[in-house]
């Protein structure tokens, strides 16, 4: 201990801390703060080029999924609007299919009525032509039998044999 | 170009063994003022690892038996009881134990072990008594521009030199080239590694500067001090105590309310303990952390220049024992491995002073502004923080 | 015995338990990078600077008695 006090300087201490401060100062204004100001400015650079990279990136995920959705609703609105046209088409189809339907009916309806009448005024055309007849026949029958008696019956039989009453 | 470089570090690691080895056995030639003994190899290494008043390079004696020492002379600076004196150190004529005596201005100088001493009046020699200790002279305060201040001096320059060029590549371009690509990350790791996990994110670039500095001035002296020029500035007591002593003073001016509350008034202990714990922690700041700071430093480096002296001295210890050839490879191989360990410990001894004046530093501004966990019996529970304070 | 010879045992004893606590810094440290390989960096600087107060104190118990 008292050696290493012996080998202590108060000289060089003086002088040393006199260096030393210079040093610090000098260093600290010439080389430190620039040195460690230009580091600062450069790591901050570097961040933030990797945020507008990553930004980038982000915004170009975005677009994408932008452009998939536009897809997807594209292919939906196609989907709807295909799917639209094909209803259309049965509506139309079930339409024309009921309209006609409702016309054959109706020419069928008129059709049936026309027959009908027709068949009407067949029958009050043959219902007539049979009273003609049937007064024909009982005007000969009735000279028939003004002539002879037999004769008479024997002609009614046999004309009423060939009528045919249809 | 990886093993381009480490080839030359190995290449410089070699020739630097061999320059010292080479310069310190210059002096082992017969004659006078050379080494060779143990005692001689003893008083050499002590010699060495005290600051030395010129700049010797290396010294032998030529056939003559004349003492030649290669070097250059320092300005002596000294602050007397009549003022100051100053005059080149070449007038001890390499004397370092007190029979050269330099007269200046009436007032009569000698040096001894590497100190200055002046004389009484009216002595016209030193006389010592049994301890060898000077009775007729007294030491002087010494400004002189000694070794160790020549070495202070020149890392300063190449500091300022290398760094400033270092921050003038900024201004024209993003990323240094040259010798400037080194240094940088150098930089980043003592603000990455040393300051910031230790001070904290918000007040470590006040301080960064001062680490920043510290860290490399200790580097380059320690790695200086393997050279053959043979400093030994980080192994000078005055060097590393001022060093600790601008640490503490930093810590001290920038402690907070509460750095100063839990070393004077420790909350959530018993009342009766505090004043206890305040001196222990007034201690601990004031004496134990500088301390064991200067010390660390001190003893490393000193401890590794002798290691490496004395295993290179072994070339003349051992030489009856060992023959010459096998004691100078003996000592070359030993000495070689030392002194790659040295490198390791050069770098490790400046990253543990940073990192432990950071460490005090970041103790002095760390803010509690939470509240501390109390219990169900409302004793504060401890943080992780506090428990590391306390340790410290 | 001399004064010198004691000095020489005081610091062998400050060398032998500083040993024996770099031993176990070194040591836990060690076991401590094995069972969590990620912390590594971690913990060799907490080693670093624990061993370094170590270090201080010995060196300071050496310079003191000498």
């Amino acid at each position: 201990m008292d050696k290493l006090l012996n080998d202590f300087s108060p000289g060089l201490f003086v002088v040393q801390t006199i260096l030393l401060l210079l040093l610090i100062f000098l260093m600290v204004k010439f080389a430190w703060k620039p040195i460690l100001n230009s580091l600062n400015e450069r790591e901050e650079g570097i961040q933030g080029a990797l945020d507008a990279a990553e930004n980038a990136k982000k915004e170009m995920e975005n677009l994408q999924a932008d452009n998939q959705k536009l897809l997807q609703e594209a292919r939906l609105e196609r989907e709807t609007m295909l799917k639209e046209a094909r209803e259309l088409k049965t509506k139309m189809i079930a339409d024309a299919e009921e309209e006609a339907q409702a016309q054959a009916g109706k020419i069928i309806a008129q059709a049936q009525e026309a027959i009908e009448s027709e068949k009407k005024a067949a029958m009050a055309e043959l219902k007539s032509h049979v009273a003609g007849l049937s007064l024909d026949i009982a005007e000969k029958v009735v000279r028939g039998e003004l002539s002879n008696k037999d004769k008479q019956i024997q002609l009614v039989e046999s004309m009423l044999g060939e009528a045919t009453l249809n | 170009m990886k093993i381009f470089q480490q080839s030359f570090k190995f290449i410089t690691l070699a020739v630097l063994v061999f320059l010292s080895t080479s310069i310190y056995a210059k002096s082992s030639n017969e004659g006078e003022g050379q080494v060779s003994t143990k005692k001689e190899v003893e008083e050499y290494i002590l010699h060495h690892i005290q600051d030395s008043h010129d700049f010797s390079l290396f010294s032998y004696t030529n056939d003559e038996g004349e003492r030649k020492h290669f070097g250059f002379p320092l300005p002596v600076i000294l602050w007397t009881s009549e003022g100051l004196v100053t005059f080149m150190s070449s007038e001890f004529h390499h004397n370092d134990d007190g029979h050269v005596i330099v007269e200046k201005d009436g007032q009569k100088f000698a040096k001894i072990h590497s100190k200055i001493y002046e004389l009484e009046s009216g002595a016209s020699e030193v006389s010592f008594d049994e301890d060898h200790h000077a009775k007729n002279a007294h030491k002087v305060l010494d400004f002189s521009i000694t070794k160790s201040v020549v070495g202070v001096l020149f890392v300063g320059l190449l500091m300022f030199f290398w760094f400033s060029r270092l921050a003038k590549q900024y201004k024209n371009k993003q990323i240094p080239t040259g010798f400037g690509r080194v240094l940088e990350p150098l930089v980043i790791y003592v603000r990455d590694e040393i300051a910031r996990p230790n001070i904290g994110d918000k007040h470590y670039r006040k301080f960064t500067g001062y680490l920043l500095t510290v860290f490399f001035f200790i580097w380059i002296l320690n790695l200086m001090g393997l050279t053959p020029f043979g400093f030994n500035v980080t192994g000078q007591l005055a060097v590393t105590a001022c060093l600790a002593i601008f640490t503490l003073v930093i810590y001290t001016v920038s402690g907070n309310k509460d750095y100063w509350m839990h070393m004077l008034w420790m909350p959530g202990v018993p009342v009766l303990i505090r004043p206890v714990l305040a001196i222990i922690e007034l201690a601990g700041a004031f004496l134990i952390k500088p301390f064991s700071l200067l010390v660390r430093l001190f003893a490393n480096i000193s401890a590794g220049h002798i290691v490496v002296m004395s295993l290179i001295a072994i070339m003349f210890t051992l030489k009856d024992t060992l023959t010459v050839a096998g004691a100078t490879g003996l000592s070359l191989v030993l000495s070689f491995f030392i002194t790659l360990i040295e490198v390791l410990v050069a770098f490790l001894q400046a990253y543990i002073f940073t990192m432990l004046s950071a460490l005090f530093i970041g103790m002095a501004v760390a803010e509690h502004d939470h509240e501390h966990e109390h219990d169900e019996n409302g004793h504060e529970i401890p943080d992780a923080e506090d428990v590391r304070e306390n340790f410290i | 015995m001399e004064p010198v010879t004691y000095n020489l045992i005081g610091a062998g004893l400050i060398v032998i338990g500083a040993g024996i606590g770099l031993g176990q810094i070194g040591g836990k440290a060690m076991e401590g990078i094995a069972r969590q390989p990620e912390a590594t960096g971690k913990i060799q600087t907490a080693m670093i600077i624990i061993a370094a107060l170590l270090e201080g104190l010995a060196f300071g118990a050496l310079f003191l008695g000498k």
